[in-house]
């Protein structure tokens, strides 16, 4: 009567292709079809310093998305990315301005700020069970509040710190920018954390049944608020790296990487509603995201055209492969 | 009873999911005016066919005929205007709406495009009353309503659709003793006015009281139909697991005192008005049942020593030592050491789309991780060795656990909980809704773990498995432990006397 | 008696909006500069008209546990539409407001379509479809122009025999004609029943597709009713980005004030209706006080933060921690 197996021993390589996700396929396939388009519309596309650099701007939305990725796996989700991204960039330059110290504290500020507010909309979510659709948004509105009475209406004057420079812009490998480098560590750490600590996985069973999550004696609510601090901290090394690469902080910077944030998770196979989703799928959906803007702005159609187009390419994206059983 | 024409009839249904045969060409007649029991194990096929009948899913092949018409069902709707409706365990009821608008849901009366509240409201009363549920108000939301009056509202609603068949399913493990007199008097009623009725329980004495003919399911196929009471309950069983059946139970041990301290005692415990003052003690190598009526603490018992309720009261002693358990973090830590198999495998106990593998390790980490790093080989040995013991029916460990049998899947939620070592185990109705194969598995597990030196603590609505498997039983009522019946002291009788806190001749013993 | 009580427990959430309104009004009317008087009152109200319009159009979404990103994108291409259309003789006026509802109606049935056939999560299909209808706004008004029909606008902008703002007075009208009857039609409690539980509402029987479709349409056509009173404010279209992304957000922030449960199934847009009306009055409060409007966008932070850690205070009585979770 029992045929109890235990799971075999199958070459590593083998098994990870057939879990594959199909919509990670069906996401690395589009990537393809652009690369395509693109090279139809001007041979300069495929150039290796064109996608080096369409990589380097992904990169920053890439150290975003990565915090939303979580956020999302634990069936959440972050409306603060806005401001805390700018806040991660005001907060940095501006330490930046305050000597040789000042210099050197900049960046881990400017993550701390991140940190903090990640973790009031992570105690609001976990502790106070506020819905963290409208925690996340207040949160962002006070953080706005914040930085608009910081800055005194005007634009930040602060610049950004020689390192903060580097990070963005350098290349400790030559050709290879350093903000690429930045997001395959953090990439690489998360993936690392889902796959492999009681964290991550304590993540996706919370996203699953956060009910029976709690049952088995995980403490649901300490990851759920960590989880929200990490996503702060990412969103706003995110602003610090933007901050870098501008050379300064400036006023809505962070506007442009909420959804474009939420649509490359998504994008990428991880379940709206949590509990699935691997980080190669969120790769897939910023790489996707930056080169889907990128010939947009290529082919020098209007503001209103692109958001047209984004709007469409998204939703004709999710019928491919992003529905829900029915 | 001479087989008039059929009402309803099935014949060579079959309904494949995947690889798996759900329903293997199996047929069924429904008389009107008679009551139809159906028995079988869990995967025997009957939840197959009641989806079948009712619209929920399409037949693969094979053909209903409803009064000789040849019918086929696209969805629920279509088979509830027919005339085929269901009683659920309270899935088809919407939480925040009234229960009047959740009785007339799919046909409420309109005025003017809208509807007319009053006429909604009348026509509610009228079938709560018809359903015996009269004293339920029809304003009340649904969600405020404890899970016994939500059956009955449910009831009341699969009356207002005027059924010609009336199918419940597992439609009185909820109710309370009282409800289930009058449920039953309804039905009774009901197959007098020439309703054709269709039960589907795994409660032998009701089946007893209301069938008139039964048939049995397995594996997918009709294995036989007879009269009621014409097969003894052995016989019945054994058509259903389709082997010989023969203990049930695993012998007890003689108990012998040790004078050590109790692996778990509780002193005074109250919470809210739901816990009043109970004390007793557990030690290891015993099991205790938690019996009485359904929802009269015994749930909330295992929750507060599982450190989910908050407010209690009174003193939790662990090997002796006082105790403070805030959340199930510190319930299964290792100085408590305590573990709880929740009574809803599919939305407490499991993640269901996650794999057997995570399922099994949800409880566990700090077995296999350390500075919450996991170590991959540690791991997928531990879950390796727990399948093989608990005999987990699997494919693979990465399998998602939704794809297992009911009795796998509360397998593995045993298993998640033994692969942190307990020291006591809390246990909320394990058995219910499991084939009967699976329930013995499962009761030689709990002997076995409990020779080995673990406490283990059973709520069981199940009179059989507590006078089967329990060497103590602690019968409560309204929030208090009434009686301790220790041993052969365990009877029906007894059980039930002290479940409606009516005095026996035969002496308490008071703990 | 008990009557009353089923009664007060339904309407509990809309109450409480009422309550918070009148309390914030109150505080308002009595420190304003230029006190209580018709002029004030008409001025407030012409300001909360249109996030009213807009958080009714949410509430109705979010009642069938979906949201709408889009509304506030809906209100931005009404807007520019209208300025366009709504001109000339009474009845090219007219047919200039029907075409603009028109259009309204028509964005919220692609939402509800695609949400319903294509079978996407509302979260992620409205912000696409948002950034595909801000795209038409920024095609009809790539600058900031157009015109209206005054004596329509002073109309509708004005007052009613002297005293009554008409803008309100359009509120109540929309209230009756639009959310009154569907609620209390077969469509419009499906609509609960969706968002309480799909699953029992479809194997009760419900009309979900109908109650999700005409849920997602009445909400663009609200929307483009408050795109309509815009225009009448302002006399000019506009596709601003920042202002269409606040009045999604706020409409959010409206129908959680309104007591409209984000889970689905529960409350009304009479709520949403003050609660919208509260925050605006909240965020006015500054003005009356006389405070550095830089610290205007902190104070709406902080205040929507207080009134949604609100329902945090009931977690107080929860005793059997297993409440938390859904």
């Amino acid at each position: 009567m029992s045929e109890a197996t235990a799971s075999r021993s199958i070459p590593r390589g083998i098994a990870m292709l057939r879990r594959l996700d199909p919509a990670v396929a069906a996401s690395f396939g589009c990537i393809l079809l652009l690369l395509l388009l693109g090279s139809l519309y001007s041979r300069s596309f495929l150039s290796p310093e064109y996608l080096l650099q369409q990589l380097k701007v992904a990169s920053f939305l890439g150290v975003i998305a990565t915090g939303m990725m979580l956020v999302i796996l634990l069936g959440q989700i972050d409306l603060s990315v806005p401001w805390v991204v700018t806040t991660g960039a005001m907060m940095a330059c501006a330490a930046a301005g305050h000597g040789t110290t000042g210099a050197i504290i900049a960046i881990p500020w400017g993550i701390l700020c991140g940190v903090a507010i990640g973790l009031v909309n992570g105690i609001g979510v976990a502790y106070l069970r506020i819905p963290s659709m409208i925690i996340t948004l207040a949160t962002n509105a006070v953080a706005q509040g914040l930085m608009v009475a910081y800055t005194g209406g005007f634009s930040p004057q602060d610049a950004a710190s020689k390192a903060m420079r580097y990070l963005a812009t350098g290349n400790v490998v030559p050709s290879l920018p350093n903000a690429v480098l930045v997001w395959a560590v953090i990439g690489g750490a998360a993936i690392w954390i889902l796959s492999r600590t009681t964290f991550g996985r304590a993540i996706y069973a919370i996203g699953n049944r956060e009910r029976a999550a709690y049952l088995s004696g995980i403490d649901t609510r300490r990851v759920t608020m960590l989880a929200f601090a990490l996503s702060g901290g990412l969103s706003a090394f995110g602003g610090v790296l933007l901050a870098g690469y501008a050379s300064k902080a400036a006023q809505s910077m962070g506007d442009a990487y909420l959804l474009p944030s939420i649509a490359a998770v998504v994008l990428g196979g991880t379940h709206i509603l949590g509990g699935r989703g691997s980080y190669l799928g969120t790769v897939a959906g910023v790489v996707l995201i930056t080169l889907l803007q990128s010939i947009l702005s290529v082919m020098q159609i209007s503001e209103a055209g692109r958001q047209l187009i984004y709007g469409a390419v998204i939703i004709l994206m999710l019928l491919i492969y992003g529905r829900q059983k029915a | 009873m001479i087989a008039a024409e059929p009402l309803f009839r099935a014949e060579r249904l079959s309904k494949r999911y995947g690889g798996v045969v759900a329903l293997d060409r199996a047929d069924l007649e429904v008389h009107p005016g008679r009551i139809h029991a159906i028995l079988g194990e869990n995967g025997a096929g009957k939840s197959t066919l009641i989806k079948l009948m009712v619209g929920v899913v399409a037949p693969d092949e094979g053909r209903m005929t409803l009064e000789g018409r040849e019918v086929a069902f696209a969805r629920p709707a279509a088979a509830t205007d027919a005339g085929v409706v269901c009683i659920f365990q309270e899935l088809s009821l919407i939480p925040d709406l009234s229960v009047a608008d959740n009785i007339m849901i799919s046909h409420p009366p309109t005025r003017l495009g809208m509807i007319d509240r009053r006429a909604q409201r009348r026509l509610a009363e009228e079938a709560l009353a018809r359903a015996g549920a009269g004293d339920i108000h029809p304003r009340a939301l649904v969600k405020d309503l404890p899970l016994s009056r939500r059956q009955m509202v449910e009831i009341a609603k699969a009356l207002s659709r005027q059924p010609k068949i009336l199918i419940l399913d597992e439609a009185t493990s909820a109710l309370t003793a009282s409800d289930v007199t009058k449920v039953f008097e309804v039905l009774k009623r009901l197959r007098a006015e020439g309703l054709a009725l269709l039960y589907i329980s795994h409660r032998m004495h009701e089946i007893a009281e209301l069938a008139d003919e039964c048939t049995v399911f397995r594996n997918g196929r009709r294995i036989s139909t007879f009269a009621a009471g014409s097969k003894t309950d052995p016989e019945v069983i054994e058509l259903m697991i389709g082997r010989e059946y023969k203990h049930v139970f695993p012998d007890k041990p003689e108990r012998k005192a040790d004078g050590r301290s109790p692996a778990l005692q509780c002193r005074s415990l109250t919470w809210n008005d739901r816990l009043k003052d109970i004390s007793f003690s557990l030690h290891a190598g015993e099991i205790i049942g938690l019996g009485g009526l359904d929802g009269q603490g015994q749930r909330e018992l295992l929750l507060a020593l599982f450190g989910v309720l908050r407010g209690c009261r009174g003193d939790i002693l662990i090997d002796g030592d006082k105790v403070q358990i805030e959340s199930p973090v510190t319930a299964k830590s290792e100085r408590v050491g305590l573990a709880l198999i929740p009574e809803d495998r599919k939305t407490e106990g499991l993640m269901l789309p996650m794999s057997v593998r995570d399922n099994l390790s949800a409880a566990a980490f700090d077995r296999f991780a350390r500075f919450g790093v996991i170590d991959r080989q540690r791991q997928s040995a531990l879950i390796d060795e727990m399948i093989r013991l608990i005999e987990i029916k699997t494919a693979s460990a990465d399998l998602a656990v939704s794809a297992l049998s009911g009795g796998n899947q509360q397998k593995v939620v045993i298993a998640k909980w033994l692969m942190n070592k307990p020291r006591i185990i809390l246990l909320n109705d394990p058995t219910r809704g499991i084939d009967v194969g699976t329930k013995q598995e499962i009761y030689r597990l709990l002997r076995r773990l409990a020779d080995d030196g673990a406490a283990i603590l059973l709520y069981s609505t199940d009179y059989d498995e507590l006078i089967g498997c329990c060497d103590r039983v602690l019968v409560m009522y309204d929030g208090a432990i009434r009686r301790e019946l220790s041993g052969a002291e365990i009877t029906e009788r007894a059980l039930v006397s002290s479940a409606l806190n009516v005095h026996d001749s035969e002496p308490a013993s008071v703990p | 008696m008990t009557e009353w009580r089923y009664w007060f427990s339904e309407q509990r959430g809309t109450l409480l909006a009422i309550g918070i309104f009148a309390a914030m009004f109150l505080i308002y009317s009595t420190n304003h500069p230029a006190g209580f008087s018709v002029n004030m009152v008409q001025t407030a109200a012409n300001k909360a008209t249109l996030l009213a319009f807009v958080a009714m159009a949410q509430a109705i979404v979010v009642i069938t546990a979906g949201i709408d990103l889009s509304v506030g994108m809906i209100l931005t291409l009404t807007n520019c539409l209208a300025s366009w259309i709504v001109v000339g003789t009474a009845t090219e006026t007219a047919l200039g407001v029907i075409g603009v509802l028109g259009t309204g109606l028509l964005c919220g049935m692609i939402n509800g379509a695609v949400v319903i056939f294509g079978r996407l999560q509302p979260i992620v299909t409205t912000i696409a479809t948002g950034a595909m209808y801000y795209g038409i706004a920024l095609f009809l008004r790539p600058n900031p122009g157009g015109s209206v029909n005054e004596t329509l606008a002073d109309a509708l902008t004005g007052r009613l025999f002297g005293v009554l703002p008409t803008s309100l007075v359009a509120l109540a009208v929309a209230a009756l004609v639009i959310w009154v009857p569907y609620s209390r039609s077969v469509v419009g409690r499906a609509a609960f029943a969706t968002g309480s539980s799909e699953v029992a509402a479809y194997m009760s029987g419900a009309p979900i597709r109908a109650a999700k479709f005409t849920a997602y349409a009445l909400a663009g056509l609200l929307s483009a009713i408050g795109g309509l009173f815009l225009t009448f404010f302002s006399y000019t279209g506009e596709a601003a980005y920042a202002s269409g992304n606040a009045y999604t957000l706020f409409s959010i922030a409206a129908v959680v004030l309104g007591g409209v449960s984000l889970m689905g199934g529960r409350g009304s847009a009479i709520g949403a209706i003050f609660g919208a009306l509260a925050f605006r009055t909240i965020g006015d409060l500054l003005f009356v006080f006389d405070l550095d409007p830089l610290w205007q966008p902190l104070f709406q932070g902080i205040v929507l933060m207080l009134a949604v850690s609100i329902g945090a205070f009931g977690l107080v009585r929860v005793r059997n921690r297993l409440e938390w979770f859904g």
